[in-house]
């Protein structure tokens, strides 16, 4: 019985990734032209990956040992932009983090099975949080921009419309692994629904509640890197006037800057995370 | 003192096709102190549950005074459960807050929603919770996350919550089963004084029968959700003992088998 389902879960598997490298032409071969100029065939992947190296050799500066620092000034010569702009991400991410909390935070009492009212607030709270998580970033954030127009209020809403849904979802699974005696404790002393929430359950959820917060935000400066590709606010738009206008150099730049913000406050975030759990023991 | 008496007239609630409780009837007199014992599985604590509303009959009536309780609603019912106040097997405080807190959620139906989500209690209450918390002998541990305390101190942090309700019920649904029997006399003799100087009617359900013996002025057997028993300490003699626990221990039916305290003395009563 169990050899059957491992045999049929790996049919399944070769099957699926049968039909999708194909569909993502995985084993196509293409013509190629040889340096002896004669033509050729050959496997897309293998024919396509000095390209790769082609593209990232476009995008580095020219850094010359005599002349660093003007060569750094003209790679970074709209660092003065590019700083407002990077500002303006992170202050992005945070906005979207602390609304996507606040939502995913509230929502994930009754979206939980264990502690919802009744079965049509689960049902209505649960069906928001998916939808909200469900549909990318990106698309959020185009349906705002149309909306609100072009600026960084459409990021904030569309990243924390997404975190909102994803948070409340994690949350959900945290609330509904808690002990239920104290909730049945307050509940006895004569308290609400949401005494039991309040005094109950929050009390139990909170150090995970923390860390997945935390742990969030890493997440949102990465998407509000790239919101601004849509008109979004943020460093993304960048990124488009850059490929647009073949500044190649400036991506290498961009790409640096993203690189440390989010590893400064990956690595940032974990060490608070790391202090927080360890407090959180010691009580 | 009609006014204060417990009324449970047919009261039955079924889970499925299993009748947890089936049409139990009785009249609970003001300051009554009243033991409910039978094996597992016999209805003890869905009958308690029933009383507080915390599980809602199928059918019956339950009323205290000229209160009909069966019928009360929201808010109404909220203050119902404040005035008969529950303490639990596995004492079900909130671990990881501190015991004075855990006291003051005692409090919790003569609250607002704003002040009891911010968790704000008035210095009345305050005092009033540590009061109550010097009367078990837990002043010392009020600032404690209630999770570190043994167990017979998160009972008895347990009562002080059910103290500071202000009650004039005590239900207790077997509420030493997890303790020792040092910490089980203490929380039993704690019920008791609340018995005799505050004159709350007490409920209590009991694995011991010795305990019950002790400590009740009157004894209620339940069998399959049915009353099968309903007097004072003296009339539970040997058969009617092996009625109630369906000759779980034939003739050699020992009390102390379900005893958490030492049976020397109590086994001389039987
Ligand atoms: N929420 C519930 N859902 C389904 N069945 C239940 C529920 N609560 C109780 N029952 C059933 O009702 C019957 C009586 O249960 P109850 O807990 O009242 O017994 P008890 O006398 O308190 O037993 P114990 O001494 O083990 O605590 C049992 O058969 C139990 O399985
Ligand atoms: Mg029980």
């Amino acid at each position: 019985m169990r050899q059957r389902t491992t045999l049929a879960a790996l049919a399944l598997f070769a099957a699926l990734f049968v039909a999708s490298s194909l569909m993502s032409d995985f084993f196509k071969v293409t013509q190629v032209t040889l340096p002896d100029g004669s033509r050729a065939w050959r496997w897309l992947i293998s024919a396509g990956m000095p390209r790769l190296g082609e593209y990232i050799e476009m995008t580095l500066p020219t850094l010359r040992w005599q002349s660093f620092l003007s060569d750094l000034a003209e790679w970074f010569w709209r660092w003065d932009i590019w700083l407002r702009l990077l500002v303006e991400t992170i202050l992005i991410a945070f906005m979207a983090t602390t609304l996507g909390v606040i939502g995913g935070f509230l929502l994930s009492f009754p979206a939980s099975r264990n502690l919802a009212p009744n079965r049509w607030v689960l049902w209505i709270s649960r069906r928001y949080l998916e939808i909200a998580r469900t549909v990318p970033e990106l698309v959020w954030a185009l349906i705002f921009v149309f909306c609100f127009g072009v600026g960084p209020m459409a990021g904030v809403l569309a990243i924390g419309l997404h975190a909102c849904g994803a948070l409340g979802k994690l949350y959900s699974e945290v609330n509904e692994n808690i002990d239920m005696r104290p909730l049945d404790g307050v509940k006895a002393a004569g308290g609400s629904w949401f005494d039991q929430i309040r005094y109950g359950a929050v009390p139990q959820v909170l150090p995970n509640i923390i860390s997945y917060t935390l742990l969030r935000f890493e997440g949102n400066v990465r998407s509000s890197s790239i919101i601004g590709y849509v008109g979004a606010g943020g460093l993304g738009q960048e990124f488009r006037t850059a490929m647009s206008l073949q500044d190649y150099t400036d991506l290498s730049a961009l790409f640096l800057i993203l690189f440390v913000t989010v590893a400064v406050i990956d690595w940032g975030s974990e060490k608070v995370r790391h202090r927080f759990i360890e407090k959180e023991n010691h009580r | 003192m009609t006014h204060r008496t417990l009324h449970i007239s047919g009261v039955t609630r079924r889970f499925g096709s299993k009748t947890a409780v089936d049409n139990v009837t009785l009249d609970i007199a003001p300051g009554q102190f009243v033991g409910i014992i039978g094996s597992s599985g016999a209805g003890k604590s869905t009958l308690l549950r029933l009383l507080n509303r915390m599980v809602e009959p199928s059918s019956g009536e339950i009323r205290f005074g000229h209160r009909e309780v069966t019928k009360l609603k929201a808010r109404a019912l909220r203050e119902w459960r404040r005035e008969c106040a529950m303490i639990f097997q596995q004492f079900n405080l909130i671990e990881r807050l501190d015991v004075l807190t855990n006291v003051l959620v005692g409090r919790i139906a003569a609250h607002g929603f704003a002040s009891s989500m911010v968790m704000r209690f008035s210095d009345a209450e305050r005092q009033m919770a540590i009061e109550a918390l010097d009367r078990l002998g837990m002043t010392e541990h009020a600032l404690q996350r209630a999770g570190t305390l043994s167990g017979g101190q998160q009972q008895r942090v347990a009562i002080a919550r059910a103290l500071v309700q202000k009650p004039q019920i005590m239900l207790a649904d077997e509420p030493i089963a997890s303790l020792d029997p040092g910490n089980a006399t203490r929380v039993m003799d704690a019920l008791r004084s609340i018995n005799r100087e505050d004159g709350l009617t007490v409920l209590v359900n009991l694995h011991t029968l010795d305990t019950a013996r002790e400590y009740c002025d009157r004894i209620v057997a339940m069998r399959t959700g049915r009353i099968v028993f309903d007097g004072v300490a003296g009339q539970l003699t040997r058969e009617v003992v092996r009625d109630i626990y369906g000759g779980a221990g034939t003739d050699e039916f020992n009390e102390a088998i379900t005893s958490t305290r030492l049976p020397l003395p109590e086994l001389a009563l039987a």
